[in-house]
C-alpha cells in the first residue's frame, strides 16, 4: 500500500538541525567557530594567515581549509605554526554541518579557542548551508567590484560581517566603499563592514577587535 | 555543482522523515521549487536519477517538481506583480522599494510511501 505524506520540509531542514546542534556543543566547549566565504581568490587564506599571526599569544586559533581537491591552503597555514587541516569536499560546492563536524574531529580542539573554516570559494551554495559556525564572514575583494551585493543577495543577508579586502588595490579599481556599504546594509542592516588590506595590514585591527568581541559575546550567550 | 549538493540534502532529509513516519520505502517525491530559487530543475532531476539508485530508501522513486511563481510586493503602491519579467522595479508605479513575497523557496512538498506497518507488497 502506498500512501501520501505531506511534508512541506525545506531541503536544508536536516542540515539546519545538525548545524544548530553543533553550534550548541561548541558553545558549551568554549570553542568559537568562524565561517569564511567568498568568491575564489578573494583573499580568504591571506586574511586568515594575517589574522593568525596578529593574534598569536592572545587566542589559540586553528584553521580548517575546505577545498574541492587541493591542499595548498592548509600548507600555508601550517607554515605559520597554527593547527590546520585540509578538508576535501569531493566535488561538493559547499561545506555542511556534518562535514564541519567531521573536520573538527580531526583538530586538537581542546587546545584551541577559535577555529576558522575557510569554506569553498563560491557565493551561492555556502549561503544556503549552515555549517554550525557562530559567525559568518563574507569576503569581497576590491577587484570584484562594489556591485556584488546586487548579484548575491542571500550571502549578504546571511553574513554577520563583510570584510572588503585588497584595499591597497583601490587606486587601480573604481571601487565605491560607500556604495558597497549602502547596498550591503539594504540587504542586512546589522552587517559589520571592514575595509582591510591583508598585504599592508591597514584596517586589520578593527576586524580583529570585532572578532574578539564576538567571541566574548558568544561565550556568555 | 550546486544541484548535486541539494539532492544529497534532499535524501538526507528524507531519511529523517522516514524515521519519523516509520516509512519502509519511498515511492515518489514531490518538490516545490520557486522560480527564483536559483535551482536548475533539469540538473536536479539528472542528479536525482543518479543518486536514487545508490539509496535503498528511494531506489527507483521518480522526482516530481512543481514550480512556484515568484511574486514581488511594492511598498510604494502596495501592489503585487510577477517577479520574473519585472525584477526589482514595480511595473505599476516604477518604484524599486519592493520585496519578494514568494518564489525563492525550495521545499519537499510530499512523498508517497509504504510504512513498516503496511503488509509487504510481494508477500
Ligand atoms: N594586493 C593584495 N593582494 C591580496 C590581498 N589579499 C590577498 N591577496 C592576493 O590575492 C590572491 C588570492 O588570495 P588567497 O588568500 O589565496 O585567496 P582565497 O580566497 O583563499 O583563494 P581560494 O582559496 O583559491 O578561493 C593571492 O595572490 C594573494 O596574494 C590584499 O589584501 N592585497
Ligand atoms: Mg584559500
Ligand atoms: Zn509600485
Amino acid at each position: 500500500m502506498i500512501r501520501t505524506i505531506e511534508l512541506k520540509e525545506t531541503v536544508t531542514a536536516s542540515n539546519d538541525r545538525d548545524a544548530a546542534e553543533l553550534r550548541r556543543e561548541l558553545t558549551a566547549r568554549g570553542l568559537f567557530l568562524v565561517n569564511l566565504t567568498s568568491a575564489p581568490g578573494s583573499g580568504k587564506t591571506t586574511l586568515i594567515s594575517r589574522t593568525v599571526s596578529d593574534l598569536i599569544g592572545r587566542v589559540r586559533i586553528g584553521v580548517m581549509e575546505a577545498d574541492i581537491a587541493s591542499d595548498v591552503d592548509a600548507k600555508k597555514i601550517a607554515a605559520l605554526g597554527a593547527a590546520s587541516i585540509q578538508l576535501h569536499t569531493d566535488g561538493m560546492c559547499h561545506m555542511d554541518a556534518g562535514m564541519t563536524r567531521a573536520g573538527l574531529a580531526g583538530m586538537p580542539t581542546g587546545d584551541l579557542d577559535v577555529v576558522f573554516l575557510e569554506n569553498v570559494g563560491n557565493l551561492i551554495c555556502p549561503a544556503e548551508f549552515d555549517t554550525g559556525a557562530h559567525v559568518n564572514v563574507m569576503i569581497l575583494s576590491v577587484p570584484e567590484g562594489d556591485d556584488k551585493p546586487l548579484k548575491y543577495p542571500l550571502m549578504f543577508q546571511k553574513s554577520d560581517a563583510l570584510v572588503v579586502t585588497k584595499t591597497d588595490a583601490a587606486p587601480y579599481f573604481d571601487f565605491d566603499f560607500a556604495a558597497v556599504t549602502r547596498r550591503a546594509r539594504a540587504l542586512n542592516p546589522g552587517i559589520a563592514v571592514f575595509p582591510v588590506s591583508a598585504k599592508t595590514g591597514e584596517g586589520m585591527r578593527a576586524w580583529e577587535d570585532w572578532l574578539l568581541a564576538e567571541r566574548k559575546r558568544g561565550r556568555h550567550a | 555543482m550546486h544541484e548535486l549538493g541539494i539532492v544529497k540534502h534532499v535524501i538526507q532529509t528524507l531519511h529523517d522523515v522516514a524515521k519519523e513516519h516509520d516509512v519502509r520505502r519511498i515511492g515518489s517525491v514531490t518538490l516545490e521549487v520557486g522560480e527564483v530559487s536559483g535551482v536548475v530543475t533539469e540538473q536536479l532531476v539528472d542528479c536525482w536519477n543518479y543518486f536514487r539508485e545508490k539509496d535503498e530508501l528511494v531506489r527507483g522513486a521518480p522526482l516530481y517538481i512543481e514550480t512556484v511563481e515568484a511574486v514581488t510586493f511594492c511598498t510604494a503602491c502596495e501592489g503585487t506583480y510577477k517577479t520574473v519579467p519585472n525584477g526589482k522595479t514595480c511595473p505599476l508605479c516604477g518604484s524599486t522599494e519592493t520585496y519578494l513575497l514568494q518564489g525563492n523557496a525550495f521545499s519537499i512538498k510530499q512523498i508517497e510511501a509504504e510504512l513498516n506497518t503496511d503488509p509487504p507488497q510481494n508477500a
